[in-house]
């Protein structure tokens, strides 16, 4: 890592006012190996598309499997070959695909996805700053990501298929390469993969941290910073001080696998033989609990990770868009503050009937609820921000309300499921599945789309996004969800376990049938919305109407005062100064107060001039 | 809006700290990196610790350190119960003290202070790395390795060997920067940037923190 560093000019970290000089770049300094943090915010959202739509298109398919467990699709044996043979769905098959699934939609989507594009965008942009601290390490970031992408891809094209051990890969299954299919090779570029990941999020979060401190432009103290920023830097840390947690606990998996040790391993029987290692003894004194600790001092954090930017900008847009300030900025703040702090300290309410001392359990109990307060406070201060406020309901608008409504349908059955006693009947059911897809998968989705049809003017030279195509997107998207994830707490009410391929075998669950055919539904319906918007976003950046003025939402941050189509360096003359907090909206009879207009100039300010395009 | 008013007025409050316009803590971005890289470092070795916790009191027995660490290079079989690593320990230390003071000629500009102690840094380094070389051969010539342990449980010789195998690793990439520092020394490339021997500080502060953890490695193999 500290190589990276080594040889970089500094000619962009100290962002004076000098004028910036153009450079002549080709194609691939311009947009490959591109160091500007716009193109690789570019970068890392395509690669997020490409791999969503990979992700969700892999869900489509095993629910399909879990619809109609019986019947047969030609279709899918042309498709996957050996795979679905008599078009029939293998198991071996069904867990890659859940375990891709769920670590594509986690990892490359809403973390990569979500934090790398936004907080590429917006953090030098919304500070004042010309490029990140380090635009070097910024790129290399990017490729690591992709790197482990492709690797990642790569491994669904093995003999023996991808990793199937679910996506938190628990030992012992996953510490033994002959016990499934996907446990030999694919397991094993699952861990080469996660540990390039690693290292791209660390080299993304520790730009971010830098930057944010380091670089603010003058006046932007950290308690004008916009939420969005807060959102990001916290992330980052949480980023930076969880992933090589994980890392710990993939080497250490990777070495029972590949080398024959027991860290995670005790008197294994496989096949009615107990295993003995390489110099034939037999396996033991490891833990297998001990990689569910490593995995969830991540893994909780991690959700946070994946919800925290999308926090962010959910408050910047809907207060933005009801024209008032943020409620409570400060509360927020430190409610980011708590939560970050306090995802650290809640791992074990994932364990709780694994077999953990009850005693720690009921510790767990306590902190996880905890959370609920900040989260509460989050979601208070967001409806009293849109109360009576002057709501413009833009598609960013739409999604930002429909970010909160789930993020509150969610949270409450997080409520159930971190008290222990209630975990005990509730865990490993779909019950589990609908609270952690509808807090944290489809908030976060909505999030990101929040943020990408806000914030698209910004990233694709001043172009926007068609807005009846927008609305129908986001209704269908709204009320599928829904129709996807609630029934599933029914479902996980009665005890139906998550990750099995059928449920032919227990008489009990029959009466599902069709509420499964019901979501697989609403799932095929929901997916295929989603190539509007995609449609939507692509032609967008080739045809989409250019914005008439710099500042189509009357915002007050200064990613607004940038040039339409922006250069390298953002700013062609001097960066603004800042003068006030980032939400101010309606204060002093006036709509909105940009941050860079000191207030003896705000009486002359006028935007027909100011925000004209130039 | 005209840039040149805003030029103006923003001097007032330039002095303080969180204002913007300059770093908070009046570091370069680079050292403030290198501070996060090493606390996010930090997490990956305490992990690995308490891992080593975690296994070690689930584990009905554990070897004594005195007994697996009493060998000598050219002793024989006399017993030197942990006379090797207490040398291993006071070299790792020593170099750090060099780059200390490689440091503080940097500070000084003093382009051959800074290679003289660097150079010693280097060796201190290398020293280190050859001993645990030594060591490791004769802990498996005497059947201790990740699989088996004579001296106790197995859980002792896999833990033993991840975890001052990464450590290792960490000093072998610590001495391959100090070694790069060394040459962009040498070569006059430090010498002519504006932020002068900086570099050698954010090598240093790696180097730092591969002793620091060292104490702590050292502390649960052998004196625990
Ligand atoms: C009020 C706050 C919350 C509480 C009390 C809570 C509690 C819990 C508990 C106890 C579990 C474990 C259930 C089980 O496996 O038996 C769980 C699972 C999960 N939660 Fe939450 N949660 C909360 C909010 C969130 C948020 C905000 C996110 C994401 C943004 C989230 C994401 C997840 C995920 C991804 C899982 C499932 C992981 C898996 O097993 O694959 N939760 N939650
Ligand atoms: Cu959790």
């Amino acid at each position: 890592m500290a190589t990276t560093e080594i040889g970089l000019d500094h000619h962009l970290s100290n962002h004076d006012d000098h004028e910036h000089h153009e450079h002549h770049d080709n194609f691939f300094t311009k947009y490959v190996f591109s160091q500007d943090h716009k193109i690789i915010a570019r970068q890392f959202l395509i690669t997020g598309i490409i791999w969503a739509i990979v992700g969700v298109f892999f869900s489509v398919l095993f629910r399909i499997q879990l619809a109609w467990p019986n019947e047969s699709f030609p279709i899918l044996e042309t498709l996957l070959g050996k795979w679905a043979e008599g078009g029939k769905m293998s198991p071996d098959f069904y867990y890659s695909l859940v375990t891709m699934h769920g670590t594509i939609m986690v990892f490359f989507v809403l973390t990569a996805g979500l934090s790398g594009t936004f907080s590429n965008l917006l953090i030098p942009l919304q500070c004042g700053v010309r490029d990140m601290a380090s635009p070097f390490i910024n790129m290399l970031s990017f490729w690591f990501f992709l790197i482990a992408g492709l690797i990642m891809f790569s491994s669904l094209f093995l003999e023996n298929g991808a990793a199937s051990g679910g996506w938190t890969s628990y030992p012992p299954l996953s510490g033994l390469p002959e016990a499934t299919k996907g446990g030999g090779m694919g397991m094993t570029l699952w861990l080469v993969s996660m540990a390039l990941f690693i290292v791209s999020s660390l080299m993304g979060g520790l730009n971010y941290i830098a930057t944010i401190l380091n670089m603010r432009t003058k006046g932007m103290t950290m308690f004008r910073l916009p939420l969005t920023i807060w959102a990001f830097f916290f992330t980052a840390i949480i980023g930076v001080l969880s992933f090589p947690v994980l890392l710990a606990g993939a080497i250490l998996l990777i070495f029972d696998r590949s080398f024959g040790t027991a860290f995670y391993l005790s008197d294994i029987f496989f096949k009615g033989e107990v295993l003995t290692n390489h110099a034939g003894q037999i396996i033991e004194g490891g833990s297998p609990l001990l990689f569910q600790h490593l995995f969830w001092f991540l893994g909780h954090p991690e959700v946070y990770i994946v919800i925290l930017p999308a926090m962010g900008m959910v408050s910047e847009i809907l207060s933005t868009n009801s024209r008032k300030p943020i409620f409570g900025y400060t509360a927020m703040v430190y409610s980011i503050m708590a939560i970050t702090v306090l995802s650290f300290l809640v791992w074990a309410h994932h364990m709780f009937v694994s077999g953990l001392n009850p005693f720690v359990g009921s510790v767990f109990v306590l902190v996880t609820l905890l959370i609920a307060v900040p989260s509460a406070v989050k979601v208070f201060n967001w409806i009293t921000t849109v109360w009576r406020g002057n709501i413009r309901f833009t598609p960013a608008m739409l999604f930002a309300i429909g970010f909160v409504s789930m993020f509150i349908s969610g949270g409450l059955t997080g409520i159930f499921l971190g008290n222990s006693s209630l975990d005990i009947p509730l865990h490993d059911t779909y019950f589990v599945v609908a609270h952690f897809h509808i807090v944290m998968a489809i908030a976060a989705g909505f999030g990101m789309f929040a943020g990408i049809y806000h914030w698209f003017p910004k990233l694709f030279n001043g172009r926007m996004m068609n807005e009846p195509i927008a609305y129908i997107h986001f209704w269908i998207t709204l009320i599928g969800s829904y129709c996807i994830f609630w029934p599933m707490h029914y479902l996980g009410m009665t005890g139906v376990p998550r990750r099995y391929f059928s449920f032919n075998e227990f008489d009990t669950f029959g009466v599902y049938g069709d509420l499964n055919v019901f979501i697989t539904v609403a799932a095929i319906v929901v997916f295929c919305t989603q190539f509007l918007f995609v449609f939507n976003f692509f032609y967008s950046i080739f045809y989409g109407r250019k914005m008439k003025t710099l500042n189509p939402w009357k915002a007050n941050t200064l990613e607004w005062t940038t040039p339409r189509e922006l250069g390298h360096g953002n700013w062609p003359g001097a960066i603004p100064s800042v003068y006030r907090g980032a939400h101010e909206y309606s204060k002093d009879g006036r709509d909105y107060t940009p941050q860079h207009i000191p207030d003896s100039q705000l009486d002359n300010y006028n935007p027909i001039i100011a925000e004209a395009v130039k | 809006m005209s840039s040149e008013n805003i030029a103006t007025t923003h001097h007032q409050n330039e002095e303080v700290a969180w204002q913007g316009g300059h770093s908070p803590f009046n570091v370069s971005y680079g050292k403030l990196m290198m501070w996060y890289f090493l606390l996010s470092d930090a997490f990956t070795f305490a992990s690995l610790l308490i891992s080593y916790g975690a296994l070690r009191f689930s584990s009905p027995t554990w070897a004594d350190p005195n007994k697996v660490f009493s060998a000598f290079p050219g002793m024989g079989h006399r017993e030197v119960p942990l006379g090797f690593v207490s040398l291993m320990t006071f070299i790792l230390i020593l170099s750090s003290v060099f780059v200390v003071l490689a440091v503080i000629e940097g500070h000084r500009n003093n382009k051959q202070g800074v290679m003289k102690w660097m150079f010693g840094g280097i060796l201190g380094g290398a020293a280190f790395l050859g001993c645990q070389a030594w060591e490791w051969t004769h802990l498996i010539h005497e059947g201790m390795n990740i699989w088996a342990n004579p001296f106790g449980p197995q859980a002792f010789g896999m833990l033993f060997f991840l975890i001052t195998g990464f450590h290792g690793f960490h000093v072998f990439s610590g001495v391959c920067l100090n070694i790069w520092a060394f040459v962009n020394t040498a070569n006059g490339e430090f010498g002519s940037r504006n932020n002068g021997y900086e570099m050698i500080e954010k090598v240093g502060l790696y180097w730092h923190f591969v002793d620091l953890v060292w104490v702590f490695v050292f502390l649960a193999f052998y004196l625990l």
